[in-house]
């Protein structure tokens, strides 16, 4: 199964409930700009699955509302950069009314966007933002990397009383994985150790979790056991589940499709240096993207990603360490 | 600005009710003012004094299963709704035991059991909840309609125009009630956006719309009432257009250096509140002992008000990370290592969004 059609049987699932429905742009007739919801408006009907005007901050708005209303709504964004537009709405209201209201309200809304670079549609469609949202209270950020978790996410985001913005790496709907024939939500808490090892532990999320098992196997092979974790939610950060790793491998590599300059890698490396500082047998290394806008040539695409040699590099930097 | 009055509603409960509604929110107002210059209030504070005719209109034309969304200046609209003078006035100074326990202030006042959506601080960041508001109704089959109130000002923003598009396109039952008070905070209507006439704008997007003169308080009452009632029974939205003025500040910070004394002086000839009373008393409806026991009860409620919000307590900050997120774990552990020991100070909200129907 892919990962896009493990989303499509949890939305099937979720849409069986009343008070489910997903809007978005061109998620109806279209099929989804990524195909995730096609044929599903056959199926459930224009009520259920709502191609909404292109109005990013007054249907991402009218998500919230409806969701104090008492429905539960998945909402489609196209693509991780057009959320922008949707800003105010996600950060001023989504994320504040329950504080604002001293705890009255709850905001049920799923919102779900897609994220990342690699397939050369350039600057304005290719961004990893989740990095961002994830310096938000309030808000919950997910970044599925398995099938798994692309479809059990879904359903455990609707079980969620609060906002849930679920990050969809753009390369990964074709991916084929294991996933159960009948959804199940899955756990939101807690990142995932997705690779035993005892020598350096590798920080990932989302798009890059296979770069990173990818780089892993490269190490074996050298004798090199990497940890490989999937961060899996970003907000609330489980550091826990990193911090006990660091504490046993004594190395830490982070890789981050998101610029380093102010972002989620920065933020796991201040918390392993505030928690985990005298446990460190070497410097942190961070693997992310260039800090240029990404561009549309695939060459320079893929220079600016994080690949698999730059972190079998970062690995053995950190073995090579002398402290 | 040529409107005939409108006519004065039959009842004596309405009619004389519309006066008292006002006379609540300036006193209501004017002790906040009071108790701002005294330091007990911080932030900011928006005065809806000159407006009031608009609130009492509008906010008894609506049901209690209409829901309510409002601006940052917003409590005359929450008195209105039924909230108390002092839960908004303990709001106001920032203690626990008020409509939001404190955490929002004078712009966020909420009261969910009366489907009181709040004051939001972003202009126009309320209409989109206001339509989904209605989209959830319209699911539901609930025949109510999602009140928004605000500012003109808010009609230069996006999202203004795609909330009258989205209501009219999947025929929304939300109405549409724009306060127009001629400035957005110091920006005039005339220096800000080409077309000034509001419910033209409405109109446009195929929406039943109309412009009321907001300073007479049986008009408003009449056009809210014929508005509130289309959009429940055809679930369609409406707009209507509430041509009114502030007599004060924007806020309490505002040397009001963008418009002229005189202008303000000449609105103040048409203060909504003795223009009504000289109307009801010119029709044999009202005599001069009743107003002032009504100025009388108004005094005392709002004194007593101040006297509740001044006594409450603050919360404490142990308590500041509690409602950020529903499932609140670390919150969950400091409840059980301190149970019992502020209980008292939580008035509501501690059932997961039971409010919005959503405890499971």
């Amino acid at each position: 199964m892919t990962y896009r059609e493990a989303i499509r049987r949890a939305l099937r699932t979720a849409l069986h409930d009343d008070r489910v429905f997903l809007m978005g742009e061109d998620v109806g007739m279209y099929g989804g700009s990524y195909a995730v919801s096609k044929g599903l408006l056959d199926e459930f009907g224009p009520a259920k699955i709502r191609d909404t005007p292109l109005s990013e901050l007054t249907f991402v708005g009218a998500g919230i509302g409806a969701a104090l209303g008492g429905v539960r709504p998945i909402v489609e964004i196209m693509t991780v950069n057009f959320s922008l537009l949707a800003l105010d709405q996600i950060v001023n209201n989504a994320a504040t009314l329950r504080h604002m209201c001293g705890g009255q309200l709850s905001v049920p809304v799923v919102i779900r966007l897609a994220t990342g670079a690699g397939k050369q549609v350039a600057a304005q469609h290719s961004h990893s933002f989740e990095g961002w949202y994830a310096h938000i209270p309030g808000l919950r950020i997910l970044a599925p990397a398995t099938v798994e978790d692309a479809g059990g996410m879904l359903l455990a985001a609707l079980d969620d009383p609060d906002p849930v913005l679920i990050f969809e790496h753009v390369m990964l709907y074709n991916a084929e994985g294991d996933g159960p024939e009948t959804p199940q939500p899955v756990d939101i808490d807690h990142a995932e150790v997705r690779r035993a090892g005892r020598d350096v532990t590798i920080i990932t999320y989302g798009g890059t979790l296979g770069k990173a098992m990818t780089a892993a196997a490269e190490l074996s092979a050298d004798g090199i056991e990497a940890e490989v974790i999937d961060l899996r939610t970003l907000r609330p950060l489980d550091d826990e589940t990193f911090l006990a790793s660091v504490r046993r491998t004594h190395r830490a590599v982070i890789v981050d499709e998101g610029w380093k300059s102010g972002s989620i890698s920065a933020e796991i490396t201040a918390r392993i240096v505030e928690q985990a500082f005298y446990e460190l047998d070497a410097p942190v290394e961070r693997v992310c993207s260039l800090e240029t806008p990404i561009p549309y040539p695939r060459h320079l695409e893929q220079a600016v990603l994080p690949q698999v040699p730059a972190i079998v590099d970062a690995a053995r930097r950190t073995m090579q360490a002398d402290v | 600005m040529n409107d005939s009055a409108a006519t004065l509603p039959a009842d004596d409960a309405t009619a004389l009710g519309l006066l008292e509604d006002m006379l609540r929110i300036r006193r209501l107002e004017e002790k906040a003012a009071e108790f701002y210059s005294a330091g007990k209030i911080r932030g900011f504070l928006h005065l809806y004094i000159g407006e009031e005719a608009v609130a009492a209109g509008a906010m008894r034309q609506l049901q209690a299963e209409d829901s309510i969304f409002t601006t940052y200046r917003e409590h005359g609209h929450a008195l209105l709704r039924g909230m108390s003078a002092a839960t908004i006035m303990t709001e106001m100074f920032g203690k626990v035991r008020g409509c939001s326990r404190g955490r929002g202030g004078s712009m966020h006042l909420f009261d969910a059991s009366l489907r009181f959506y709040g004051g939001s601080a972003i202009v126009a960041g309320a209409l989109p909840l206001a339509v989904g508001m209605a989209l959830a109704d319209q699911m539901r089959g609930r025949k109510q309609a999602s009140a928004c109130f605000f500012g003109e000002g808010a009609m230069a923003e996006g999202a203004s125009h795609e909330s009258l598009n989205l209501a009219a396109l999947w025929n929304l039952p939300v109405l549409f009630l724009c306060e127009n008070n001629l400035y957005a905070m110091g920006t005039a209507l005339s220096r800000s956006q080409v077309q000034t006439a509001m419910a033209e704008r409405a109109r446009l997007y195929g929406i039943s719309s109309e412009s009321v003169d907001g300073m007479d308080v049986a008009a408003v009452h009449d056009a809210v009432g014929r508005a509130a009632e289309a959009v429940r029974s055809t679930g369609r939205p409406h707009f209507v257009e509430l041509r009114t003025y502030r007599f004060r500040a924007h806020s309490m910070f505002d040397a009001e250096l963008y418009r002229e004394k005189a202008e303000i002086e000449e609105w103040k000839q048409r203060d909504p509140i003795p223009a009504y009373q000289a109307r009801l008393e010119a029709a044999g409806r009202l005599t001069p002992d009743v107003v002032e026991a009504m100025q009388q009860r108004a005094d005392k409620e709002m004194e007593a008000a101040v006297r509740e919000a001044d006594a409450a307590p603050w919360e404490p900050v142990e308590d500041l990370t509690r409602f950020i997120y529903t499932r609140n774990a670390a919150h969950e552990r400091h409840e059980r290592e301190h149970a019992g020991e502020h209980a008292h100070d939580v008035p509501r909200g501690d059932t997961p969004g039971a409010a919005n129907g959503l405890a499971r």
